[in-house]
């Protein structure tokens, strides 16, 4: 479970498909895949034939979700090899969207952040977007001092992968960034800085 | 009345003072001898003569000052001045309500002249005087709120209302107790006070969100907020933490009085006209502990509430360090007589 209680992050409340909507859009990361094979389990296969899939298997490779995917037979199932690829065909892909199209993200947090950067940026309102979230509990952090981003951030604190301060990640989350606030941990007397724990597994 | 603009620095050799005038305006924030989050909002209507009340934009000695340190910030740092699209006719309400507030009060130093749409702005203190186009942005050297937010003392947020809620959609936050707008934008009530301890569970937040909703225009509210800085340093941004964290470290009981700044936010909310939109200002003061302890209640009082604040408020404002050295050296303040009721001196 992630922590509770922390007011700027969103909730992931799971994907629950309206197989009544006209066009179905999933967004799917590593583990990701499993919320959408688990949804398929609970309501049939009916919505599938009016699905997109954009699948980025990232560290969940090994486990082939890609073909048990395929193998559902969506009406377009479509994988990237990294997040940027993945990122420019969204785009393609919201540009095109019709009236009526269910945007759902499943995977690591991070990864949800930034699909929900480009989804708000192409005006979809926020709280139409379903996610779940699945896999690690990695988190993408910003650091507030050189304002660089560092993905899959698993200790606390941390140093900035930009400008090599050590940092504390709060629990404070911007969805416009997509990322966590990182704070310099030793600012106070530079050099006292805690060793890294393992926080976010 | 006149005002004397001082000549200082709130960086560097800081050589930030107030005069003795300013010391007994200060907004003490305590009305008694201990503190806990609350609701505290009141109406802001012009209070006593002399007091930081007694205008609603409130401009004093170390305006000049302040313009000057709000600029070399902008230019380190230009996130610190952000509005989303949408906010341009709210922003021209601000532009407004700053204009018109500090030229009725401060004719001295202020003029507005309105031509229909062509108005002319005159600030003495600051050298300028500039002709524009109300609701043409083409036609001032900064966007409006920009413009005029770097001519006003305090930070300053702009808030949309919709589906219930507010949200941070633009700002000029050079002089924060630290807190990011660059982070925060975007976000609306509830996230952006999210890292605040006790409050939520209390019920502070919402009880003062359902307030503000219903805010209405021409019936600005108050309240006072406080925390700690070492120096007299306004840009106590987390941006710079880093920067300014170290100071932290260089309290001794010897310097304490000298360096252990009080810092109040004099927090007034406005509806605006045009946009619906609350602007939110945060009017911040700075009083050294030895400029605090020559009013003898205010002497008295700090302490009290040092001691007995809750440890969660305290780890959040950033005093645990140095809370015990503060209180050691305020104690001889304390007699130990009973405070009078209210923030004003006796
Ligand atoms: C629209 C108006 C407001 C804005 C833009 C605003 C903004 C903020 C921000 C940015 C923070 C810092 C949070 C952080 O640590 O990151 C804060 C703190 C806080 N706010 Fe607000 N606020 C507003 C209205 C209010 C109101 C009406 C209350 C009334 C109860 C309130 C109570 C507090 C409290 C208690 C804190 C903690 C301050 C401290 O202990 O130093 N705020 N606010």
């Amino acid at each position: 479970m992630l922590v509770q209680g922390i007011k700027s992050r969103p909730e992931y409340k799971g994907l629950d498909i309206d197989p009544h909507a006209k066009r179905h859009l999933f967004v799917l990361e590593g583990e990701g895949a499993q919320a959408l094979i688990d949804e398929v389990g609970a309501k049939g296969r009916d919505f599938l034939a009016k699905s997109e899939i954009l699948y980025l298997a990232a560290g969940a490779a090994p486990k082939a979700y890609d073909v048990t995917l395929s193998a559902l037979s969506p009406d377009v199932f479509w994988q990237a090899s990294t997040l940027q690829p993945l990122l420019f065909r969204l785009r393609a892909c919201l540009e095109q969207a019709r009236m009526g199209t269910r945007l759902s993200i499943a995977g690591t947090e991070g990864f949800i952040g930034q699909i929900m950067q480009v989804a708000i940026e192409y005006g979809i309102d926020y709280h139409s977007i379903h996610t779940e979230h699945r896999g690690s509990m990695a988190r993408r952090v910003q650091c507030v001092h050189c304002k660089g981003i560092t993905d899959n951030v698993t200790t606390s604190p941390f140093p900035c992968s930009h400008c090599g301060l050590p940092l504390l990640v709060r629990d404070h989350y911007s969805r416009r960034l997509g990322a966590f606030q990182g704070v310099n941990i030793d600012a106070e007397e530079p050099g006292t800085a805690p060793e890294p724990e393992e926080m976010f597994p | 009345m006149t005002i004397t603009f001082r000549s200082e620095t709130f960086r560097d050799d800081f050589t930030f003072r107030n005069s003795l005038y300013n010391i007994k305006r200060f907004p003490f924030p305590f009305d008694r001898d201990e503190y806990m989050y609350s609701v505290n909002m009141e109406p802001h209507i012009r209070g006593k003569a002399d007091s930081v009340f007694e205008n609603l934009i409130d401009v004093d000695e170390h305006y000049v000052a302040e313009m000057q340190d709000r600029a070399l910030v902008l230019k380190e740092d230009p996130l610190r001045c952000q509005a989303l699209p949408h906010m341009m006719t709210a922003q021209w309400d601000v532009l407004e309500l700053l204009m018109e507030h500090q030229a009725q009060d401060y004719p001295e130093h202020f003029t507005l002249e309105k031509n229909g749409d062509r108005w002319r702005w005159v600030n003495r203190p600051m050298g300028i005087d500039d002709t524009f186009t109300f609701g043409d942005a083409a036609t001032l050297p900064y966007p409006p709120m920009e413009y005029i937010t770097r001519q006003a003392q305090g930070d300053f947020c702009i808030v949309d209302q919709r589906d219930n809620n507010l949200w941070m959609d633009a700002g000029m936050v050079t002089t924060q107790a630290d807190w990011s707008l660059d982070f925060d934008i975007g976000m609306n009530f509830m996230e952006w006070h999210g890292p605040v301890p006790l409050a939520h569970q209390i019920g502070v937040f919402d009880r003062a969100l359902k307030f503000l909703l219903n805010l209405q225009q021409g019936k600005p509210t108050r309240r006072l907020n406080w925390t700690m800085t070492v120096n007299p340093r306004l840009d106590t941004s987390p941006e710079n933490y880093h920067k300014w964290g170290p100071d932290r470290t260089t309290v001794t009981p010897e310097n304490v009085g000298d360096k252990m700044h009080l810092r109040v936010e004099l927090q007034s909310l406005w509806r605006l006209p045009r946009s619906n939109a609350i602007l939110f200002v945060i009017r911040c003061y700075l009083i050294s502990l030895s400029e605090l302890v020559t009013v003898p209640k205010w002497g008295r009082r700090l302490p009290r509430v040092l001691k007995s604040l809750p440890p969660e408020i305290a780890d959040y404002k950033g005093l645990t360090r140095n809370r015990p050295i503060m209180i050691d050296w305020l104690a001889k303040y304390d007699d130990g007589a009973p405070t009078s009721a209210g923030i004003y001196p006796d």
